[in-house]
């Protein structure tokens, strides 16, 4: 015999800010989240990279080595690896612990925009503004990439991996979802210029963030359009889009701004947090709590939910 | 105070152990050694490190060298004056590390059982030779001992062997009773004290026969070993240096030196050493002077001395040779023998047997006879350059050698070429045509090649007529001057010009013809003929440059083509020119997903699905099965497809250097086109009318010429060929259309001329045949189309554009052109190649053609231009403007790179254009 389900609560989303770190490293180009949402990674304007714990707000490590700013990074699944990538062109591998350049991978013609691990972290994809996306390969020690896929007729801005799948977008407004297993090129024509994409974390659909001030969901498989959110204004920069950690709202970053929240299936818009004056540059959300980092200006914002009780504040 | 009432304090206190050497000021507290640079030593101070090398642990020495830190010093020097008589001689153990010494090193010291005791490790030979020499010693059986005393690891076989009564030195088998040996040769004469001669001496057994009584039986011959001792000397087989030993001791007296041992060698042999000392074959013993002080042994010490030994007959010696100790062959000792050996001379060797027949003799070849007046000196003939100032004396020589020599053969080898050397050694040519050098060469180098030709050519023309060369453009030179002079220039050379390849005037048909024809009959020699290829029509100024050009073309060819040719070969697996490869599945039509996006209709509409490969490594990393694994292909597959198709080129940039033969005909059929009909007025801007003025006097000057040269279709096709003359009339015949087109205005031929003009800017001219069915709407509908752009790559500042340069639909007004004229000519970007002031010229006179253009390139993707119009139509429609202005800018430049080329070529210069050179 069966208890009935507890009723799962109902999804909060970030709503207090808790915490704020002052990057010192310029212009926070990105702020991401590691696999297990514990540390968060910035990405500086002045060449660096920096790893935080956002929770307890400590900086626990600087990594230079980028000849330009820092564009975006991402963590492995074993956390003992970073890669980043920026505007000098190149992507890098990074160890964790010791702070150095594993290899540094170029070939990119032009500025990296977004970068990505595999779900091993044996491949590094990356997506840059000369329309390419690279493949490369973090076990050997080839400086080629492992494929490029230059379908993009425009630059790429944003990348996402999963596990058979890879998922762009690209200023020719079209998401491109290349699948691994199936051999299989899907391309969504939007229109206008995409900014950020996402996978929803039940890997059914994509959101796609583009300039014409929509964040669009699409179901994966048929490129049919689930649902518009609007109300956000983005028009210029590249903004990130994320999905909550239960795919129950969605989010945008905003040039006014403010973070937007919409629910999901309604498409009403649930909350917007106004996170600064300048641009909110860059989102990350939490992969498994209500938790959110903004990036605008110099600085990252950490935002939980009402009920939230900081354990430093607590004891 | 307080120093006394400390003084004090230390006074009380006892101390206990050895007091810490104090501290001398300035000394440095000695820091404990960090880790790292602790390290481990030996007995001798020396670092101990790992090493592996040669004696499989420690390093060998410092660093793989001797063992000190400073390297191999040579034992300090020491006067000899003092310590002469402790100086000692080193042997290498002294420079030997102490683990070479040790048990495991290259020279252990410790005890070993040796060799000897070994047992059964014994060289095999040796010990034979032992055991022989056991049987053989004085003492049968001494060699018992040595086994009594060795350790006794004997194989089970000897020691099985032994148990059933085998003796060492035996043989093995059933005993034997022996018969009694050959009849001595003489007992009477037996000689004391020397050796008996070899060949008498069979063998040591044999000699005991002497002593053997009557019922004894023997155990049989033990086999004896063969000799394995290799020969490692040159000394001829059978050799033996001199013996010291043997010719200057004791034994000289009692045996002949036997350099060349008999047949009784075998066993000495294996016997070595022993042979001398104890290995005494006799049971004689003949010794008159005791043992040598230098005798190793002296077994015969006790010998006794009995009045046998001594001679008791006086008689002739023994045959020996008399040679003592020296190698020389030795006269026959054995008179047994002396039969067989009659037909050899010299000794047989040991192992040898003489050949029962002989061979067969070598042939000998006489050499061959002399003729009876043969000299046998040699006299180098003089060898005669052809050259005409030594004729007479080569016709002398050949005349004296009573032989004539064609001079064409007499040429020295290096003076021939490749292709002379082949004909005479009677290779085959190389496979296929050979084919120009010419044209492997890009369009911009072949350029460059013609214009150094040029240049050369008329320095060099210009030391040969120097009289002519001030009005030799113009002026026709006369033909039969101009023919006999380039065939003076030519000489020779001309033997393969004029073959197929070489096309110098490929674009016009007609002139090529002409100019092949013109190449045959100068290679005939005919000098007059000239006059009878030129085109009857021509003008006599038209015909000499013609001819000249001919020429010039012919020379170039030779030069630079045949030369070269040969050395190139044409590419095994043709590269497609005209192909290129495109994915084979493009995404469609923005347009109609624009719409399906406006209606929100996401899924099938805006979705296209490619097959695609993933790379196999991306697979493998990915963990996932590679959907193709049968396909070689990465990413979408490709197709091959015409490079001249505009549906390609609307994204890719185009290339500038291919100019195919398509084009070449397009340019060709434009010529006849103009040829026909007269451009109209409005091919020429108002600006360049404006411009005639200040140029007026170098039209007059060409007019007065231009007038001249009707409507030769040269100007496209003289340029390969020739060159030196190219600028000029090319420049004519524009400024004659221009001149023509103000008196005949003409619509319809406006139109004729509008759509070949267009036709022939573009170098990607098939698809432009679509245009052409429609060129007047075409221009109207350019201007006011709306074209949604696509999206800049700039995300910043992705905002509409709406471009004000709509241009009414009478753009054929001048003021509106020229207004045209001056936003276009700011916008662009100016191709890199070019200089601004032509790319304004290409902008001013094609500003129309571009117009229609424009429409078409501006597409980034591919597809029908019928298409295309209607949805340019749509979008008018909804009226969203973007950004034309950039679109404009990318796509005129990819065309008027490639535009401005084949525009020299065909239509020549403007004047405008030569005013800013």
């Amino acid at each position: 015999m069966a208890f009935p389900r507890p009723r799962p609560a109902r999804p909060e989303l970030p709503q207090r800010r808790v915490r704020t770190l002052e990057c010192a490293q310029g212009a926070v180009r990105a702020v991401r989240f590691n696999v297990d949402g514990n540390y968060c990674l910035t990405c500086g304007s002045d060449k660096t990279l920096k790893l935080w714990n956002p929770h307890k707000g400590t900086a626990l490590r600087t990594y230079q080595g980028h000849g330009y700013e820092v564009l975006d990074a991402a963590g492995s699944f074993d956390n003992s690896q970073l890669c980043s990538c920026g505007a000098d062109k190149t992507v890098a591998l990074w160890d964790v612990a010791t702070g150095q350049v594993v290899r540094k991978y170029r070939g990119h013609a032009g500025k990296v925009n977004c970068v990505q691990f595999n779900e091993e972290a044996t491949i590094i994809v990356s997506g840059s503004i000369d329309s390419t996306i690279r493949c490369w390969d973090c076990r050997s020690r080839r400086p080629d990439p492992v494929q490029v896929l230059d379908e993009a007729k425009d630059g790429v801005s944003s990348v996402k991996v999963s596990d058979h799948e890879i998922l762009s977008g690209s200023v020719d407004g079209r998401v491109r979802r290349y699948d691994l297993r199936a051999g299989q090129l899907y391309s969504d024509y939007i229109g206008s210029p995409i900014t950020s994409v996402c996978f929803s974390k039940d890997g059914q659909c994509a959101l796609a963030a583009s300039l014409d001030s929509t964040l669009r969901l699409l179901d994966k498989e048929t490129g049919e359009l689930l649902g518009e959110y609007t109300g956000h204004r983005s028009t210029a920069y590249r903004l990130d889009c994320v999905l909550s950690e239960q795919d129950t709202h969605v989010g945008s970053a905003s040039e006014d701004g403010n973070v937007y929240f919409w629910d999901l299936v309604e498409g009403s818009l649930a909350l917007s947090l106004a996170v600064g004056r300048g641009v909110v540059q860059s989102l990350a959300f939490h992969p498994t709590l209500p938790c959110l980092l903004a990036a605008t200006e110099g600085q990252v914002q950490l935002w939980r939910e009402e009920t939230f009780q900081p354990e430093g504040d607590a004891a | 105070a307080a120093a006394e009432s400390s003084d004090s304090e230390e006074e009380d206190l006892a101390s206990y152990g050895t007091a810490l050497h104090p501290l001398q000021e300035g000394d440095r507290i000695k820091k404990p050694v960090p880790l790292q640079e602790q390290t481990v030593k030996d007995a001798k101070g020396r670092y101990q490190r790992f090493h592996g090398a040669f004696t499989g642990g420690f390093s060998a020495g410092y660093f793989n060298t001797v063992g000190t830190k400073e390297g191999w010093t040579p034992s300090a020097f020491v006067s000899s004056r003092q310590k002469r008589a402790d100086r000692t001689i080193l042997g290498p153990e002294d420079f030997m590390d102490e683990e070479d010494l040790s048990e495991f090193g290259i020279a252990p010291k410790d005890i070993t059982t040796t060799d000897d005791f070994a047992s059964k490790a014994k060289d095999r030979i040796k010990e034979k030779a032992r055991q022989i020499a056991g049987v053989v010693a004085a003492i049968p059986g001494t060699t018992a001992f040595d086994d009594l005393i060795g350790p006794s690891k004997i194989t089970i076989g000897v020691e099985l062997l032994r148990k059933m009564g085998w003796k060492e030195g035996q043989g093995i088998g059933p005993r034997v009773k022996r018969k009694p040996r050959r009849q001595k040769p003489d007992p009477a004469v037996k000689v004391y004290g020397c050796a008996l001669p070899p060949g008498l001496s069979e063998g040591s057994e044999d000699e005991e026969d002497e002593y053997q009584p009557e019922n004894v039986t023997f155990a049989p011959k033990d086999v004896m070993p063969v000799d394995l001792t290799p020969k490692e000397n040159v000394h001829g087989l059978g050799y033996k240096g001199l013996d010291p030993s043997q010719a200057l001791f004791g034994v000289s007296g009692r045996e002949h030196l036997n350099l060349f041992t008999g047949g009784s060698e075998d066993t000495s042999n294996l016997l070595g050493d022993l042979r001398h000392s104890k290995g005494r074959k006799l049971g004689i013993t003949g010794q008159a002077f005791g043992v040598g002080a230098l005798e190793e042994e002296d077994d015969d010490i006790y010998a006794t001395e009995t009045l046998s030994k001594y001679d008791t007959v006086l008689k002739d010696e023994e045959p020996g040779d008399g040679l003592y100790g020296w190698t020389a062959p030795k006269q026959y000792k054995s008179k047994k023998r002396s039969e067989r050996e009659v037909k050899y001379i010299g000794k047989i060797l040991d192992g040898f047997s003489l050949a029962s027949k002989s061979s067969t003799p070598s042939k000998i070849y006489p050499p061959p006879d002399l003729p009876r007046n043969y000299r046998p000196v040699h006299y180098f003939r003089p060898v005669i350059a052809a050259g005409n100032e030594n004729y007479h004396l080569r016709k002398a020589l050949e005349e004296s050698t009573g032989k004539l020599e064609s001079d064409t053969t007499q040429q020295s080898r290096h003076a021939l070429n490749a292709s002379q050397r082949r004909e005479r050694l009677g290779e085959t040519g190389l496979k296929g045509p050979a084919p120009s050098v010419l044209e492997y060469l890009s369009e911009k180098d072949r350029e460059r090649l013609k214009e150094v030709k040029q240049a050369s050519e008329q320095q060099m023309k210009a030391k040969i007529l120097p009289q002519q060369s001030r009005n030799s453009r113009f002026q026709p030179a006369s033909p039969d001057d101009a023919s006999h002079k380039w065939q003076m220039l030519l000489g020779g050379q001309l033997a393969n010009a004029g073959s197929s390849d070489f096309k110098p005037f490929a674009r016009n048909p007609e002139k090529q013809k002409r100019y092949e024809s013109f190449v045959k009959s100068l290679k005939q020699g005919e000098k007059d003929t000239l006059e009878h290829y030129l085109d009857p029509s021509m003008t006599e100024w038209e015909r000499g440059r013609e001819q000249e050009e001919f020429f010039r073309a012919a020379m170039f060819y030779k030069s630079s083509n045949s030369t070269l040719s040969s050395r190139f070969t044409r590419a095994k697996y043709e590269d497609d020119v005209d192909k290129v490869e495109v994915p084979r599945d493009q995404e469609n039509d923005i347009d109609d997903k624009e719409t399906a996006v406006k209606m929100k209709m996401f899924g099938k509409l805006t979705r296209d699905k490619f097959e695609w490969h993933p790379e196999k490594l991306l697979c493998k990393r990915f963990n996932v099965p590679d959907p193709y694994p049968d396909s070689s292909i990465v990413g979408l597959p490709k197709v091959k497809r015409d490079k001249y198709s505009v549906f390609n080129f609307l994204t890719l940039p185009e290339p500038t250097t291919s100019v195919t033969q398509a084009t070449n005909e397009k340019i060709q059929q434009n010529n006849s086109l103009n040829k026909a009909k007269k451009p109209s007025r409005w091919d020429v801007s108002d600006k360049e009318k404006e411009k005639k003025d200040s140029i007026s006097e170098f039209i007059s000057l060409a007019r007065s010429k231009a007038d001249v040269q009707q409507q030769p279709p040269v100007p496209a096709t003289e340029v390969c060929g020739t060159g030196s003359s190219e600028t000029l009339p090319t420049e004519v015949t524009d400024e004659d259309k221009d001149q023509e087109e103000e008196s005949r205005p003409s619509m319809d031929l406006f139109k004729a001329i509008f759509v070949s003009s267009s036709d022939e800017k573009s170098s990607s001219s098939e698809e432009e045949s679509d245009e052409e069915q429609q060129p007047t709407t075409s221009v109207i509908d350019s201007e006011t189309t709306k074209q949604v752009d696509l999206p800049d790559s700039s995300l910043s500042n992705v905002q509409e554009n709406v471009v004000a340069t709509a241009d009414p639909g009478v753009s054929l007004l001048p003021t509106s052109k020229q207004e045209l004229d001056a936003t276009q000519e700011f916008g662009p970007k100016l191709p890199p190649a070019f200089s601004s002031g032509r790319f304004c010229r290409l902008l001013v006179r094609k500003e129309k053609h571009r117009k229609n253009r424009e429409k078409h390139k501006t597409k980034r993707e591919h597809k029908h231009k019928k298409e295309k119009k209607k949805k340019h139509k749509k979008q008018k429609n909804k009226g969203k403007h973007k950004n034309k202005k950039s679109e404009k800018d990318s796509s005129s430049d990819t065309a008027d790179s490639s535009d401005s080329l084949s525009d020299t070529d065909t239509t020549g210069l403007s004047p405008k254009e030569l005013l800013r050179r």
